[in-house]
């Protein structure tokens, strides 16, 4: 057993000479090869944080969003369906909500106007998303205008949302009650949808299928729903990302097929001479398998590290356009970093696996013929 | 007696438009603890039959012996085993690996050994300071002269301590001076018990009193023993 030890630590020696004696044509596939696990993994990472972020954030979320239809469309919900709606067994609270979106045709932009019940602010006040105050460049005390009914209204910045919360806040804007009824006709009354907390998820679906035979007109939009746009959403993203990449794995494939399973006239003669001198074709290509695995996993540390670095330090630069979104009003934001077990064995299997395997396959071949043809 | 071939053919690219007779129908017998000089012109076929003796390439016919143990049939890593522990090779052109250092290739065939470390270093060592050449023992071996890399490839040949030594053309490359150099090694391996099979066009090497025997080729057949 000391001996199969002391022999590979003698094969990985001599391997990682060899890979040094080559090193111009070895430290170019091992950047090639860096550079689209780096890629790989970015995305991957940047997509799987973004999911899991949303996830965190929703679960702050109501269970149960009830709008109301009309002819098929979202139309305003009155208050008296929080009545009508009756006692629902395992529902918490039921609040109705009123919110809606408002383009700024300055910056090109949208944004979320929302009025909740539970922040005191007066009809002169607002509190804007960090993007926005980003966007115009305001600050706390500043004025900030809406411009809805054929008329302007303006608002004084009384705060800025936390930038923690940049993912889903930064294009929002709070504004009282009143002032939102003003300022978009609604009258009172009537709402834009109501929001109910379960307390058991388990019920939620049960509470949802009650509340539309009580309510026929009513859709019940589930949290668990919205996490499942949000799931496709980024995963449609990614693929386009990874659509966009194909051209430059592609030209990976070629390049690393090409190295691994080609051998130059340098390294066939070498497997000969090491044949030659008494060195079993086991013992090539374990020196080909040590070979494969260094230039391999070298890569996946190196690709895969810088990717983190990327996505959790730079809030991944390159991606972010595609990945986010395309609004106007970029988030901000620094992801927390969610490292997947399953995510990194998938990016492993199909960067390193392929690659062995490509090196190991010629190797063989020319590992068993004879150590006088080879040189000849 | 050490090596028997009884009726050896090679015939390379068998079957195929080009196909080409190396060796006709030779039998021989090399004694051991004697140095053997396969002579002839490039083409004859020396270097072909060295490397069936050597187990580095098979023939297509034929039956090869050592110490009675018959080689010509045997799989791939049994003919590994004995070249690792019977044959040290000496090349025309040294076949040294690029890169590495002088110590590197002459431990290089006892990596798969598995040996200790310390203990394959001494006795590279020692083999290089027999052969005088521990002035570039770390020097990489693209940097050494002619005579250098020969000696070089001797002691690689040496590192298993092989029972027979084979050397394919191995005055090639050298000087008259050189060359007479090479056969004092010669001369002090065969002293030390080693059996010696040498091929060469070259009178330094099969006029030398060192060699005992003497084998002429022509066409892949011998013309005279």
């Amino acid at each position: 057993m000391i001996d199969f030890f002391r022999k590979q630590a003698y094969l990985i020696d001599f391997t990682l000479s060899s890979l040094l004696r080559r090193k111009g044509k070895n430290f170019g596939l091992l950047l090639v090869y860096t550079l689209i696990v780096f890629m790989l993994a970015s995305v991957m990472l940047f997509t799987h944080s973004l999911r899991k972020e949303a996830g965190i954030i929703l679960q702050q979320s109501p269970e149960i969003i009830v709008q109301r239809l009309v002819a098929g469309r979202h139309a305003l919900i009155p208050s008296d369906y929080i009545e009508k709606m009756g006692r629902l067994r395992g529902v918490t609270s039921k609040k109705p909500r009123l919110w809606g979106y408002f383009y700024n045709p300055v910056v090109k932009a949208n944004y979320t106007v929302m009025a909740p019940d539970h922040l005191e602010l007066s009809t002169m006040e607002v509190i804007i998303g960090a993007g926005i105050a980003r966007t115009i460049g305001l600050g706390i005390g500043d004025y900030f205008t809406l411009r809805a009914q054929n008329d302007t209204f303006s608002f004084e910045v009384k705060d800025i949302l936390d930038k923690d919360s940049e993912l889903v806040t930064t294009d929002l804007v709070l504004i009282s009650q009143k002032a939102f009824r003003i300022i978009t006709g609604i009258p009172e009354g009537q709402f834009t949808d109501i929001v109910l907390s379960v307390r058991n998820p388990r019920e939620v679906r049960k509470v949802a299928e009650k509340l539309v035979q009580k309510l026929p007109d009513i859709r019940p939009v589930l949290r668990e729903e919205i996490l499942r746009t949000y799931d496709s959403i980024f995963s449609w993203r990614q693929g386009i990302v990874f659509v966009l990449l194909i051209g430059a794995l592609l030209a990976f494939v070629i390049f690393a097929w090409d190295k691994a399973s080609g051998l130059s006239a340098e390294e066939k003669r070498e497997i000969g001479i090491l044949k030659a001198v008494g060195w079993e074709s086991g013992d090539i290509l374990h020196m080909k398998f040590w070979e494969g695995v260094i230039i391999s996993l070298s890569a996946f540390i190196l690709g895969y590290l810088a990717a983190y670095l990327h996505v959790f330090y730079s809030s991944a630069v390159l991606f972010e356009s595609v990945l986010k979104g395309w609004a106007t009003l970029y988030p901000q934001f620094r992801l927390v970093p969610f490292i997947d077990g399953l995510q990194i064995a998938t990016l492993f299997f199909f960067t390193i696996f392929p690659y062995v395997v490509a090196t190991i396959i010629p190797i063989w071949k020319a590992s068993v013929t004879d150590p006088d043809a080879i040189m000849r | 007696m050490l090596i028997s071939l009884t009726d050896i053919n090679k015939v390379f690219n068998q079957g195929k438009h080009n196909e080409y007779h190396a060796i006709r129908d030779i039998s021989l017998q090399i004694e051991a603890g004697k140095v053997t000089c396969l002579k002839g012109s490039s083409g004859s076929g020396k270097t072909t039959l060295l490397s069936m003796i050597g187990c580095l390439s098979r023939p297509t016919s034929g039956r090869i012996t050592l110490n009675d143990e018959i080689l010509s049939g045997l799989p791939e890593r049994f003919l590994t085993d004995i070249r690792r522990h019977t044959f040290g090779f000496v090349f025309q052109k040294f076949n040294l690996i690029q890169g590495l250092s002088v110590l590197e290739n002459v431990m290089l065939p006892a990596y798969p050994l598995g040996l200790n470390h310390k203990e394959l270093k001494a006795s590279a060592q020692k083999l290089i300071s027999h052969f005088n050449l521990d002035r570039v023992m770390n020097n990489p071996v693209e940097w050494l002269s002619g005579g250098e890399s020969q000696r070089v490839a001797i002691c690689r040949a040496l590192i298993n301590e092989p029972q027979i030594l084979i050397a394919d053309e191995p005055t090639a490359n050298l000087d008259s001076w050189l060359s007479q150099e090479f056969m004092g090694l010669i001369d002090e391996l065969r002293q030390s018990g080693k059996t010696i099979l040498i091929t060469s066009h070259d009178p330094a090497v099969f006029d030398s009193s060192v060699v005992n025997r003497v084998i002429e080729m022509q066409d892949g057949q011998i013309l005279q023993s």
